[in-house]
């Protein structure tokens, strides 16, 4: 037989309860969740009582899973229990220090930018090109 | 009599299907006086539900006994009317649920495929995530990796 297998998985993140998820589709597309309970292979119960998102079932493919996971967050957890294990665990903190938000929140002000702004950052570029291009 | 239909018109029609086979009775004798929805009593909380039907194949009938796992009665039934659809081609007409029952213990939990998402401290990875991208040309080959 081959080398006896690492019992090591390769994946990182796992569809579990209590993972932190990141929702891409719906009304509270952009806001963070936790998995409160696993329906299927397809669907999950998710809530984020601190985000804003009601409980409700979301597929797989309209999340992102995220590297965060409430590890104390017990299977069916009420409202309450998961806005208190949310807030203990500190992952809107967490979360606003990762890069990734980080990255999301500057796309998203570059999205939300008016026609002025964009010229006030052209001025500011201008600027900016002046002092490193300075001989 | 719980009537598992898509609008009050075809469970109306189902209603004197079914009160014809238990009583003689007809339409022109009665008189429908209200069709109410019912609506799941805690419509967030995840159960399994054991749903026995009554199936009209090509060839025969048949009975089954099929397991769902849904937040509510009436979305387990339609997971039911679109597992016959595929599994076996089986139209609304050529199915009839005989009972739907909520499973209340796990240990009562008879299909592997329902057993599997019993088991304690569950988890899995998703292996293999397409990201649909908005252009055709990609500079970068995409990752499946997740």
């Amino acid at each position: 037989m081959s080398a006896p297998q690492s019992s090591v998985s390769t994946f990182k993140r796992y569809v579990e309860v209590g993972r932190v998820v990141l929702l891409n589709d719906g009304p509270s597309s952009g806001k963070l969740a936790t998995i409160v309970e696993i329906i299927d292979h397809n669907r999950a119960l998710i809530e984020g009582p601190v985000t804003g998102v009601p409980r409700q079932s979301f597929a797989y493919r309209r999340l992102t899973l995220t590297p965060f996971v409430l590890k104390k967050l017990p299977r069916a957890a009420g409202t309450t229990t998961v806005k208190k294990v949310w807030e203990a665990s500190e992952v809107s903190a967490k979360w606003e220090a990762s890069s990734w938000a980080k990255k999301r929140a500057a796309q998203q002000a570059r999205r939300n930018t008016s026609d002025f702004d964009r010229f006030e950052i052209m001025l500011l570029k201008k600027q900016r090109r002046r002092l490193v291009n300075v001989r | 009599m719980r009537i598992f239909a898509p609008n009050d018109v075809v469970a109306k029609s189902r209603f004197w299907y079914f009160l014809r086979k238990l009583r003689k009775v007809k339409k022109a004798t009665g008189e429908v006086v209200a069709v109410n929805v019912i609506s799941e009593k805690k419509p967030l909380v995840v159960k399994n539900f054991g749903i026995w039907i009554r199936y009209d194949s090509r060839s025969g009938t048949h009975n089954m006994y099929k397991e769902f796992r849904e937040l509510s009665r009436a979305d387990a039934v339609h997971a039911c009317y679109q597992d016959m659809a595929a599994r076996h081609r089986a139209r609304f007409r050529s199915v009839q649920i005989l009972r739907v029952a909520e499973i209340e213990k796990t240990a009562d939990v008879r299909r592997p495929n329902i057993k599997q998402l019993l088991t304690p401290n569950l988890r899995f990875p998703l292996p293999h995530r397409v990201v649909k991208s908005r252009s055709l040309f990609l500079a970068n080959r995409p990752s499946t990796f997740y």
